[in-house]
């Protein structure tokens, strides 16, 4: 059996569900979710790159290589907010962010 | 080599990036608490780029530029215009706001400001998926900056991480749905995509699959339901001042990437994107006016009010291209922009004038806090009152005029159900417009609260009277802006 470009597709989208699920029900950590939206990223890239090759096209992974960048800088964001966060309240628990309701 | 031509194409985000670059240098230099500097070049900077914009926009040019990726066409250049001009009101309106709340230690506020209007430049000249992130990247880091500003103020801290999240998976929803359009189309490009579509060789499942991931996330941006969920929370917790730069300038770059991605790349697709946009869009009216009724915070108020004018915006997009007729699409997606610019226009005021009653240590975001202001300040109840009127499409005020436009729209594609569409936007104005009418009545019918100063600079009074002016105007008059705007989006159309 071969590795074709649909097993490649069927990982990436486990691995988003997985980063889905992951941002949508995690009640406990911070750090969980941004590396939930960091899998994000990332599937998406085995997508674009998989194409890339699949297409005999470059586009793809250059597209891929700037979403790692981009993924640098949103990562250092999130950080910078959590770090921020964890001053005021001294702790990262998601669930005490619930606050604001209605 | 890069051409000639690709430079012309880019001209404001150069301006613009370049003054980025002055004003961060200039503030370097600049120790005094007020950072006038900074402001000055800001407002100047942004003064000059709107003449720019709009002049080019008038003279109709379409230049395609680096390689077919950027687009700038006239709907680029007066959507450029209006968001410049839209950034140019938020920092004058927000300048006492921002000194007196410590949010100006560094000057970042002016600098992250024009940041995200160069994330707002690049997405609405983008016609390459490529262009598309990046600028709607640059945007989203640089709001999130802006929302955690105020790094002692909890609540802020806490809408900062919401809109973080939600911008994460905003831009991880459209970029999945992008990367199998990429793989189906074989390019990045917009045009080259809706060739390849209209060709017809493309895999239909795999079409649809990825139109719903990038349909869910223009709804996650867009703040429609049911992706809605951050925007109360972030407008109530971030400081007011950022809460208006997030309701004027992106919105309408995230207009012009909605009609970008769906009117000019999948129109081949619009039998099954019109429907989506048109569930998207009921809910979206739905909740957003039924909710509102209760809430008791302005600012929370105003998220739902732009909940449910995102749905009228959708609702002009939906019966575009109903009846195969360029002008009666020209005349529906015309309509989206002119509800969209008539929202910016409102909610600049609305804001405005929380911005104009809240003092040091005194937020006005309650609806309680504008009781009596008719006999404290009656041109700001009045601009006040004006304002909730356009949102509440009450005549002859602009938002009346933008959704009949959009009625008119949905009425003239033919279909069935878009006339129950009409019939049911417009009646759920009217149980929606309770929210409008009770800020009215409080401003004109209750007692003065305690009487802490206003700002009543006379600048901010000029630039507020401005605002309601405009809003009074276009809406008995309506005809030039929205002449500007059908005319747009027709070349667009006919690219």
């Amino acid at each position: 059996m071969s590795i074709t470009l649909t097993h490649y597709l069927v990982l990436a989208a486990l691995l988003f569900s997985i980063a889905l699920v992951g941002i949508v029900t995690n009640r406990k950590n911070i750090i969980v979710l941004l590396m939930a939206i960091e899998l994000m990223l990332l599937s998406v890239n085995i997508n674009f790159v998989a194409f890339s090759h699949y297409l005999g096209n470059l586009h793809g992974q250059v597209f891929a290589l700037f979403i790692m960048v981009v993924a640098a800088a949103k990562l250092a964001i999130g950080l910078t907010i959590l770090v921020l966060l964890f001053r005021r309240k001294r702790g990262i628990n998601v669930g005490e962010f619930m606050e604001q309701k209605g | 080599m890069i051409d000639f031509f690709s430079w012309i194409s880019v001209y404001p985000e150069i301006v613009l990036l370049a003054m980025i670059c002055v004003v961060v240098l200039v503030d370097l230099l600049d120790h005094s608490a007020e950072r006038w500097p900074a402001y000055v070049i800001s407002l100047l900077t942004l003064f000059v780029l709107s003449v720019l914009t709009g002049a080019y926009a008038l003279s109709g040019e379409v230049v395609h530029g680096f390689f077919n990726s950027v687009l700038s066409d006239p709907l680029a250049n007066w959507l450029k215009c209006f968001s410049a001009l839209a950034m140019l009101v938020t920092l004058a309106y927000a300048r006492p706001y921002v000194a007196g709340r410590g949010m100006l230690r560094g000057g970042e506020w002016y600098v992250l400001g024009l940041l995200a209007l160069l994330g707002c430049f690049v997405l609405i000249s983008a016609d390459n998926f490529l262009l598309i992130y990046l600028g709607l990247e640059c945007l989203a880091l640089a709001s999130c900056a802006l929302v955690a500003l105020r790094r002692d103020h909890a609540p802020a801290l806490e809408a900062a991480m919401k809109y973080f999240v939600l911008g994460a998976m905003a831009s991880g929803f459209l970029l999945y749905g992008l990367s199998m359009l990429y793989g189906v189309a074989g390019t990045l490009g917009i045009n080259e995509v809706l060739s390849v579509l209209a060709s017809g060789h493309a895999h239909p499942k795999v079409l649809i699959f990825a139109l719903v991931f990038i349909v869910a996330g223009l709804a996650l941006k867009l703040g429609a339901v049911p992706f809605h969920m951050w925007m109360p929370d972030v407008y109530q917790g971030a400081p007011t001042a950022t809460a208006l730069l997030l309701a004027s300038a992106p919105k309408l770059a995230a207009f012009a990437m909605a009609v970008r991605l769906l009117v000019q790349g999948l129109l081949p697709l619009a039998q099954e994107w019109q429907p989506m946009l048109a569930l998207l869009a009921a809910a979206s009216l739905l909740l957003g006016n039924l909710v509102a009724i209760k809430q008791t915070n302005l600012k929370r108020m105003l998220a739902y009010a732009t909940v449910s004018h995102m749905g009228f915006v959708l609702l002009g997009l939906v019966p575009g291209v109903a009846g195969a007729d360029v002008q009666a699409a020209a005349n529906a997606y015309s309509a989206a922009m002119f509800c969209m610019v008539t929202y910016v226009m409102a909610m600049l005021a609305a804001f405005g004038l929380m911005l104009a009653l809240a003092r040091k240590g005194f937020e006005s975001d309650e609806i309680s806090d504008f009781a009596g202001l008719h006999q404290r300040q009656p041109l700001y109840a009045a601009v006040m009152a004006l304002a909730m009127l356009s949102l509440a499409g009450v005549p002859p005020l602009a938002g009346f005029q933008a959704r009949l436009l959009v009625v008119q729209a949905l009425l003239a594609a033919g279909h069935p159900i878009y006339f129950w569409l009409a019939v049911f936007a417009v009646l759920i104005s009217v149980v929606g417009a309770f929210q409008y009418l009770r800020v009215i009545k409080v401003m004109y019918f209750d007692a003065a609260a305690e009487g802490t100063p206003l700002d009543t600079a006379p600048e901010k009074r000029a630039l507020l009277a401005l605002n309601g002016a405009l809003l009074l105007f276009y809406g008995i008059l309506p005809g030039g802006l929205l002449a500007l705007c059908g005319d747009a989006i027709l070349r667009m159309l006919q690219n």
